[in-house]
């Protein structure tokens, strides 16, 4: 900068003056237009990174779809197996409403692992497991 | 065309080679059959031709062959670890099958295989089957400790042992009935605003316009049902590696 400076002071020529003045003009323009293209490129690689943004809606659905297909299966496993014990055993209300109610508890469980609010490995406090 | 629009037309078995029957129920070489042989012949066909010239610099097709690779290894390096890269034949396979039955199935007036239980119930059990006996054959008995979590109170242990035990029961018939639940849905769907398109068509120009409605809604359908096609091969592969990595690491 100060050399250009210098020398824009020494040779009061016009037409050098102007050139300089006019290269480092477009040499800012560059530079401004450089850092907007660098910002857009990082713009872009992040929108890339976080793909399931842009189908928020179609993920939402898969997410819901999910639940509850984890949830039913729950129900569904506890009252199958409160029959087959009722039907085994003869037990006959008592198996059903056990098993059914602890099938909610599962498809509960299944929910909460499929959102990932319930880690695999609770750190040591675990026990309150809902 | 118009006359009769049966939405659910498009599932139905066909026979084509009858083979006999077993116990009183028939056995025969159906469409659904055909299908799979199908699906099977493509994705043979496709991955040996596409990395069959096994360039460095990779061609279009072996590119989409070696993204296949990439996608579902890194799945599975995520989730089961680098020790699950043993299941990879596996897994891959799964979600080939799966994807490329998903996407057979959107060809207007093909059939699509995991539109029925069967189908989905007889993969997610074989996902379910290798989970435990490799669970048992790799730790013994040690593969129970799935069911007991750790630092629960003795009073509430048997109840989540039990919850545990259903927990996991319920896993291959969730994982089936996602599947198997999402093809159908969407297919009906699909089938069902179409059939209105033809049946506001009959309706004079009134109902001509009309029919504007429901194409667009199917034309977006189509578009969601692929990106589903997509998406549920994606969820069946990424849960079956979950289950893998129980089976890997029981317990903790």
């Amino acid at each position: 900068m100060s050399d250009r400076g210098n020398s824009d002071g020494q040779d009061g020529a016009r037409k050098p003056r102007t050139s300089d003045a006019d290269i480092s003009g477009r040499l800012r323009n560059l530079d401004i237009e450089l850092k907007r293209v660098d910002a857009e490129r990082r713009l872009e690689a992040a929108e890339a990174n976080r793909e399931p943004d842009r189908t928020s809606t179609v993920s939402g659905m898969t997410l819901a779809f999910r639940l509850g297909s984890e949830f039913v299966a729950g129900v569904l496993v506890g009252a199958g197996l409160g029959y087959a014990v009722d039907k085994v055993f003869g037990t006959a209300p008592l198996g059903m409403i056990v098993l059914l109610l602890l099938g909610f508890g599962a498809g509960v469980l299944n929910m909460m692992r499929a959102t990932g609010e319930f880690g695999r490995k609770p750190p040591g406090g675990g026990g309150k497991k809902g | 065309m118009a006359t009769e629009i049966d939405p659910i037309h498009q599932f139905q078995i066909q026979n084509i080679v009858p083979l006999g029957s077993v116990g009183g129920s028939e056995i025969a070489f159906t469409n659904s059959a055909a299908f799979m042989f199908g699906i099977v012949a493509v994705i043979f066909f496709f991955l040996t031709y596409a990395t069959g010239s096994r360039s460095l610099v990779p061609g279009r097709l072996q590119s989409v062959a070696e993204l296949a690779y990439e996608f579902v290894a890194s799945t599975v390096r995520s989730t089961a670890g680098t020790e699950g890269m043993k299941f990879f034949p596996l897994v891959f396979s799964l979600f080939i099958f799966v994807f490329t039955a998903n996407m057979i199935g959107m060809i207007p007036y093909a059939f699509t295989v995991t539109s029925h239980l069967v189908v989905t119930a007889a993969l997610a059990a074989l996902v379910i089957g290798t989970v435990i006996v490799y669970g048992f054959f790799r730790h013994g008995t040690h593969f129970l400790h799935l069911f007991v979590p750790s630092g629960v109170p003795a009073f509430l242990l048997p109840f989540m042992v039990l919850i545990e035990i259903i927990s996991f029961l319920s896993r291959p018939i969730s994982l089936s009935l996602r599947l198997f639940a999402n093809m159908l849905a969407g297919h009906i769907a699909m089938k069902v605003f179409a059939g209105f398109i033809v049946m506001m068509a009959a309706g004079g120009v009134a109902g001509t316009l009309g029919a504007v409605l429901p194409l667009s809604m199917v034309v977006a359908l189509t578009a969601l049902e692929f990106l589903v096609a997509f998406l549920q091969a994606y969820v069946f592969t990424v849960l079956t590696c979950i289950y893998l990595n129980d089976a890997l690491h029981p317990g903790h």
